[in-house]
């Protein structure tokens, strides 16, 4: 289950801020991947801030309903390596 | 607000930036969409399009398609290349394939481009004889040779970028099949009447049967076909094709020429669609932000006499630059409207075509110029009059 397991966003990834969210793009695979919520930027942004997937979504204060549509989101994201799983003693950056 | 009201109203920079880097072309292709040839004497300079690079990395344009002219015939093009990816701006660059030898193939398979180059060869027929009727003798053995250079070096995923017309249409599986041979993508793109295109459109745009035929290649063979986007006015036909299916001028997409001026679109290199120039105008991220040109694409359009049909909202009354080039209302159908608004409002006679803005097209014809004849496949139905005074009757 992705919400108890530790995130962070892929090194190879950018964002760019948006009206809608925010662009992500993967210099490796090419990818451009539309994040259409602000919220879901915070998310991807924080993940690897905290010990995992539901403590990062608390802290950007998502509401535990929404928990479910916020993991298939970031299983997406992973598919397209925009995110990683963190390992034990790794840092954000 | 759906995402694509939102690219509507225009992004804080674009998606996809074109930047044509050279108007010089070793080819002199007949529907050549910036009517390349000559070097224009006031292009950027190594130090001008550098410090463009600095202001893409800064805006975040994660990549830019390069293209010209033939860009690899600038002497710092290699340079550029390897600048860009040093400052995370990605490159697409479009080649006809002259300067793709087997070292230079080697230098983009290696690390120094990190994988974030992709290159792109021009060929616009499957066969020697339908890509050099356009493209000019000796274009498609350019083409072919390098591909093979770049296969063999280990670079992977080269794409063919096919400029689908009236004569290869009937060619979409044999382009299938060479992207195969050569570890490549395909990428089909639409004809615009933009440029020399304008010259040589009523004669290579595809017929009506041939734009039902298209569709229905990308529908069932499509899924690994790059489109650039570029075919949304056939989602009238029913589905909507993968891809924003809205014309991005001036929203998400926009072009910079070779001598900094920036346009709307690629396809639009006309004064109608000038926003302003990166060396004046506050720089590439100014005219981007503040051009009043762009300000206007970016305000909510009507549908004008599209607005009643019924496709209207896949198909979004189709492209701008196309509607412009064949002097119809920017606010009426696309010229190749699938649903046939198109050929009447063509055949309406009171369309006045624009005049070209700029030309660089070659001052005297080279050996490399297509010619865009045909030998009659039918012997004459009567004997030729020999006679000087044939038909004359004092």
């Amino acid at each position: 289950m992705i919400l108890d397991e530790a995130w962070r966003l892929s090194p190879s990834v950018a964002l760019r801020p948006e009206p809608f969210g925010a662009l992500a793009y993967h210099f490796g695979n090419r990818k451009l991947t539309f994040l259409k919520r602000p919220e879901l930027v915070r998310v991807v942004e924080q993940l690897a801030d905290h010990p995992d997937v539901r403590s990062t979504l608390d802290a950007v204060g998502v509401p535990a309903p929404q928990h479910a549509a916020y993991a298939e989101a970031l299983a997406g994201l992973a598919d397209a390596d925009m995110i990683r799983p963190r390992h034990e003693g790794e840092d954000a950056t | 607000m759906k995402l694509v009201e939102h690219f509507e109203l225009g992004l804080d920079a674009p998606i996809c930036l074109t930047w044509e880097l050279t108007y010089a072309c070793n080819l002199e292709c007949a529907h050549c969409l910036s009517s390349s040839g000559r070097r224009d004497p006031r292009e950027l300079t190594t130090a001008q399009a550098e410090a463009v690079i600095d202001e893409l990395q800064r805006m975040q344009v994660f990549y830019v398609n390069i293209g010209g002219g033939e860009p690899t015939i600038r002497p710092d093009f290699w340079h550029l290349l390897e600048y860009a990816v040093n400052h995370q701006v990605g490159v697409k660059f479009s080649t006809n394939g002259v300067r793709i030898t087997p070292e230079r193939a080697a230098f983009l398979a290696s690390p120094a481009c990190g994988g974030y180059v992709d290159v792109q060869v021009s060929l616009d027929g499957a066969t020697a004889e339908v890509n050099d009727y356009v493209r000019g003798p000796g274009s498609y053995d350019m083409a072919i040779t390098a591909l093979q250079n770049l296969q063999d070096a280990g670079f992977s995923d080269a794409k063919i970028s096919v400029v689908c017309t009236r004569q290869n249409i009937g060619q979409l599986d044999e382009f299938k099949a060479l992207a195969d041979q050569y570890g490549a993508t395909l990428r089909l793109t639409r004809l615009r009447p933009s440029g020399r295109g304008a010259d040589v459109w009523d004669e290579l745009h595809p017929r009506p049967e041939q734009q039902k035929v298209l569709y229905d290649w990308l529908m069932a063979s499509g899924d690994n076909v790059l489109t650039g986007d570029s075919f949304f006015h056939l989602a009238a036909f029913g589905e909507s094709l993968p891809g924003l299916n809205l014309c991005g001028a001036g929203r998400v997409v926009c072009l910079i020429d070779p001598v900094g001026d920036v346009y709307a679109c690629p396809f639009a290199i006309h004064d109608n669609f000038l926003a302003g120039n990166v060396l004046a105008d506050g720089g590439f991220k100014g005219v981007w932000q503040n051009s009043e040109l762009f300000a206007d694409l970016r305000s909510p359009q009507t549908g004008g006499a599209c607005a009643k049909c019924s496709f209207y909202d896949s198909c979004r009354g189709g492209c701008m630059a196309a509607k412009f080039f064949t002097g119809l209302p920017l606010d009426g159908p696309d010229p190749e409207c699938v649903q046939g608004y198109g050929e009447a409002a063509l055949a309406s006679g009171d369309r006045m075509i624009p005049a070209a803005s700029q030309d660089h097209s070659k001052a005297n014809p080279t050996r490399n110029q297509p010619v865009m004849l045909t030998l009659m496949t039918r012997p004459p139905t009567s004997a030729c009059a020999e006679s000087p005074l044939a038909g004359f009757t004092p």
